[in-house]
């Protein structure tokens, strides 16, 4: 590693923070973009699970919190987009990328979503698990990363409310209505396990070496049990796996997730990663004529 | 597409903060896209849009003969108050 | 009252607060403004997510859910007078009892459609809540001004759009298209008004009335409830 580069990884470990005009090594540049880009490709993918369930949403109030929360998600996507825009990758490079499986987005937007049980539980738990990872993101290195989360976080916390308020509603509904938000959780638990990646130690994980993160990724897991998992067991609900426990020094011990399904999900062979990113392109597409005419400027 | 630079005010009084960025052909899709992504929940006072070319950044400084009389650590007040004061007090106790 | 399907009040109808020959007027008129806001905002939803760029996105969906409130503000008041509540006027009556114009059940998940829709739903809607902030009826009055407060800035959103899309062709083809529509959206003493501000001549078309519906509301109503009636009488 050369000197100038040594400067900068102790200004970072040291804290430090860098802005869009600094000089930034290659490497981190580069690890940067990617990491940036598969965080808003994944706010971008994660509105195609939840948007039908706008559509079907039950009541007037439900309606409004999940359209004004997929708009957020949408509103998240612009800011990371505009992020790694501004580092030098250009919005439809990204896009193109993400369609041609390039580029990743996170595992659990590859799933389907059956029922309207699956809308509690994404907002109660994928979201949670996404909070974390993004607040981990709070005291980036890369300072407008870091500026944005701010932002980001702030209105995840609508997301978790509304998540909340919606499984509680099922919970204390007809035993069908609580069989909803089983049957969900069943399904989802998997994908939730895997949602922060392998038990890399920090100090061999890049994103945190470079403080882009700062937090490893069995860390992030460890605080989503800790924070979840009695939050289900109080409502008398089963999480799927029979080894899942929580020891005297406070640690969660699970069945070990399935990290080949993990792999062949995030690169694009999800049960439901296809088709759609063949929803994205359609649009994309379709409205071609409109970015390239109307709004030129 | 142009770029517009977002500044926010929160509460009436403060200062305007940079809050981020739109990309928009021109300043009325850049005001109507602007106002949602910054303003839809009520947490805006105010807004302002700047085209990125009209922002000047200012960077870089010389200060080579250290003028400390720019600064508020230039100047040792604490010393020689308390000189002046032994003095005061000796010249009262003398009179 | 004539609709598709059925000329019967849908009385004793499970869950739903029907809506019958003897409701008033008022009753009536408030169905038809909330019906049309909760279809239009049911349709503008579906954009969240794949609209043409990101910052319109979020823009757009604004819009969405100021509708689908501006509805609901609406059932509230209708519900005084037809017992159930907001939820139950938006969701439990049978597709022919809806008195949305056939304007809003268009399916037009394209976006000259969407836009031009959008441009001429704002014109009209302009005229119908100038004619209410100016009524005799101050409560109904009331919740027009406050409607309309929002819409100022639908209003701007669509111009906008209007504008940059004014020389292309599929737009003009759109509005050409929809314009029937639309004078559907406002009764016959209202439609000069709107000629007026569009500059589209009402003698060029024949205007489709509200009263009947399109064969796109009943597929809409079903995804719309489909939830809902899965679990009947449940809290959500």
């Amino acid at each position: 590693m050369d000197a100038r580069t040594q400067e900068f990884l102790e200004h970072v470990q040291a804290g430090g923070q860098v802005e869009s005009t600094d000089w930034l090594p290659e490497e981190y540049r580069q690890k940067l973009i990617k990491f940036i880009e598969m965080h808003a490709n994944s706010e971008l993918m994660g509105v195609l699970p939840e948007r039908e369930w706008i559509l079907k949403a039950p009541t007037l109030q439900r309606k409004l919190a999940l359209t004004a929360k997929v708009q957020d998600e949408v509103g998240h996507a612009q800011l990371i987009y505009r992020v790694a825009e501004d580092l030098g990758k250009p919005r439809d490079e990204m896009f193109a990328d993400l369609l041609s499986g390039k580029a990743k987005f996170h595992n659990v937007f590859h799933y389907p979503t059956k029922t309207w049980g699956d809308v509690g539980v994404i907002a109660w738990l994928v979201d949670a698990a996404a909070i974390i990872s993004q607040k981990a993101l709070l005291k980036c290195s890369y300072a407008p990363y870091a500026r944005i989360m701010k932002k980001i976080c702030w209105e995840e916390s609508f997301h978790i409310l509304h998540g909340r308020d919606v499984i509680l509603t099922l919970m204390t509904g007809t035993d069908e209505q609580r069989e909803l938000v089983q049957e969900a959780l069943t399904r989802w638990w998997g994908p939730l396990m895997q949602f922060h990646g392998n038990p890399i130690s920090r100090e061999e994980d890049p994103m945190f070496v470079w403080r882009i993160k700062s937090q490893g990724n069995e860390e992030a897991r460890q605080q989503f049990l800790e924070g979840y998992v009695p939050q289900i067991w109080e409502l008398g609900l089963t999480v799927p796996d029979p080894n899942l426990r929580r020891t005297d020094d406070g640690v969660w011990e699970y069945s070990e997730p399935d990290w080949a399904e993990l792999k062949s999900v995030v690169t694009g062979h999800g049960p439901r990663s296809q088709d759609r990113l063949d929803l994205r392109r359609r649009f994309l597409d379709q409205e071609k004529w409109v970015r390239d005419t109307v709004l030129a400027a | 597409m142009p770029i517009f630079e977002v500044f926010r005010q929160e509460k009436k009084g403060q200062a305007f903060a940079h809050a981020g960025s739109v990309e928009a052909p021109d300043a009325a899709f850049a005001e109507a896209w602007a106002r949602e992504q910054y303003g839809r929940r009520g947490e805006s006072e105010a807004l302002w849009l700047v085209p990125r070319e009209s922002v000047h950044a200012i960077t870089d400084w010389a200060d080579e003969f250290d003028l400390k009389y720019r600064r508020v650590d230039g100047y040792s007040i604490k010393e020689r108050l308390r000189e002046a004061r032994e003095r005061a007090d000796k010249a009262k106790a003398g009179a | 009252m004539s609709g598709v399907g059925s000329t019967e009040p849908q009385e004793g109808h499970a869950g739903s607060a029907g809506v019958s020959l003897k409701d008033s007027a008022r009753a009536q008129l408030l169905l038809e403004l909330a019906d049309d806001e909760l279809i239009l905002g049911w349709r503008d939803s579906e954009w969240t997510g794949i609209a043409p760029t990101l910052e319109e996105d979020v823009a757009f969906s604004s819009i969405a859910q100021n509708e689908i409130g501006h509805a609901r503000a609406l059932y509230e008041l209708a519900a005084v007078e037809l017992g159930g509540d907001a939820d139950a006027l938006a969701f439990d009556r049978a597709p022919a009892e809806y008195r949305c114009a056939p304007l809003v059940e268009l399916h037009l998940l394209e976006w000259a459609h969407t836009i031009a829709r959008r441009w001429l739903y704002e014109e009209a809607d302009q005229v119908r809540i100038e004619a209410l902030k100016t009524g005799d009826d101050a409560e109904l009055a009331g919740l027009a001004a406050k409607i309309d407060r929002e819409e100022v800035y639908h209003r701007i959103h669509a111009q906008m759009w209007a504008e940059r899309l004014r020389d292309e062709p599929r737009f003009r083809a759109a509005v050409d298209e929809l314009w029937p529509y639309a004078l559907g959206i406002l009764p016959p003493e209202l439609r000069p008004e709107l000629e007026r501000r569009t500059g589209l001549r009402a003698d060029s078309a024949q205007a489709v009335e509200r009263g009947t519906h399109t064969e796109e509301l009943e597929p809409l109503w079903d995804e719309m409830t489909e939830v809902r009636r899965s679990v009947a009488g449940a809290t959500w």
